[in-house]
């Protein structure tokens, strides 16, 4: 396998440290991945959130899998070069989101109104009847919502 | 075209005002965690502060491949007279009327700011600008939702907004004080200037506002000051506070 590929693969088993369902790769928040000798890896990560305290955190945890897995020279970088939206997460990434209780983010355009958020459909029941109660949650990437259909309150994965 | 000292010099100016408003904004909004008058309320007060300390860290990184000191640094050592921020942003919250409206002055200038700065011809600037803009919405939308909902609230609630709104005025238009770059700033795309700035600001709050059913004053002079150093007295205290875990041991590794 092209080393490249071999380190998308290896990312692939590295899952956010607030949703654990979910890699990186399905995220969308690996932007360049490099590789100039089979023992070079080069990875360049955005934020999700310019606030988001997990960042550290997933560059650490990106080090450590490509460490395991015998890379030599690890260079993992965070950029703003290409800036993340919720359009980036992957089919997988937002069936993961599903699995793990989270409605997945409404896909747009680039124009957001919070009448988007309005009729996010419950996870738990697939209901639109739905109610937006903050777009603001208990985590940066997330909203918080109540269903009105089977009477749970659930959390978004806002979109941005 | 080439970048002379003046014009490196007005663009950290420029990313100065920022970060600090950012930082102390975010800082004053951190303070409502745990007061907030409604749950969700407390999450959105938090949520933005979470937001705006984590832009001003990126425009303070962007400061520091200028050849400023390290973000710690600049955020944690200096005092009142060396920070760039508008006077509004450092007053405290208040009552929560007072902390909405400066809200919604700051953050509309604020989206407007970086909509423009997405076009700046200073990359490192323009790409974090189109990041920003995404983050923003969610505080503009916040506010709007509000100001809305206490001007047809009570009879109460919109005196107090409207009187928070006639107090706040001239200090929102004291965030456009003018640097002492601006031509040079304007003539090599940096940016586009703070008056420029303030029309598309009034051209978005004034319509909104009285939409609303508020008015607008339209006496007021702006409170001029913050952006060349010159801060009321709540300032350094805030300061004080804020750095006061990093004083007992600024080497400390983190």
């Amino acid at each position: 396998m092209e080393t490249s590929a071999r380190i998308k693969s290896i990312l692939e088993t590295v899952m956010d440290p607030e949703i654990p369902t979910i890699s990186l790769v399905d995220l969308g928040i690996v932007t360049k991945i490099e590789s100039r000798a089979s023992e070079h890896a080069y990875v360049q990560l955005t934020p999700t959130f310019s606030g988001c305290p997990a960042l550290r955190v997933m560059e650490d945890l990106v080090r450590t899998a490509l460490t395991d897995a015998g890379f030599q020279e690890i260079e993992v970088e965070t950029s703003f070069e290409t800036q993340w939206n919720t359009n980036l997460i992957t089919e997988k990434g937002r069936a993961a989101l599903l699995k793990h209780g989270l409605a997945p983010p409404v896909k747009h355009e680039g124009y957001i109104e919070l009448d988007v958020l309005s009729d996010t459909p419950c996870p738990l029941c697939g209901s639109r009847n739905t109610t937006l109660q903050s777009p603001f949650g208990p985590t940066l990437c997330r909203s918080l919502h109540y269903c009105n259909n089977c009477r749970n309150g659930f959390e978004g994965f806002k979109p941005i | 075209m080439e970048f002379t000292e003046k014009h490196v010099e007005g663009l950290k100016d420029l990313l100065y005002r920022m970060a600090d408003d950012l930082l102390i904004l975010g800082h004053r909004n951190s303070e409502w965690t745990g007061l907030g008058p409604i749950l969700e309320e407390d999450i959105a007060f938090s949520s933005m502060a979470q937001d705006k300390v984590g832009q001003s860290l990126a425009l303070y990184e962007i400061l520091h491949e200028l050849g400023e000191s390290d973000p710690d640094t600049v955020a944690f050592t200096r005092n009142d007279f060396q920070f760039h921020n508008c006077q509004m942003v450092e007053f405290p919250i208040g009552e929560y009327d007072f902390s909405l409206v400066r809200h919604f002055f700051y953050d509309h200038a604020d989206a407007l700011r970086f909509e423009a700065l997405t076009e700046t011809v200073f990359e490192p600037l323009q790409m974090v600008a189109k990041k920003f803009k995404g983050e923003i919405k969610y505080h503009t939308m916040h506010a709007n939702s509000w100001l809305k909902q206490l001007a047809n609230g009570s009879e109460e609630s919109k005196i107090r907004m409207q009187q928070s709104i006639n107090e706040l005025f001239p200090h929102a238009l004291g965030m456009f004080e003018p640097s002492n770059f601006e031509q040079e700033l304007m003539e090599s795309g940096l940016f586009i200037g703070e008056a420029a700035l303030q029309q598309r600001w009034l051209d978005t709050v004034v319509p909104l506002l009285e939409s609303y059913g508020y008015t607008v004053p339209t006496d007021a002079a702006p409170l001029f000051g913050g952006r060349k150093g010159v801060h009321t007295e709540y300032l350094q205290p805030l300061l004080d506070e804020m750095t006061e875990v990093f004083r007992i041991d600024p080497s400390a590794e983190w």
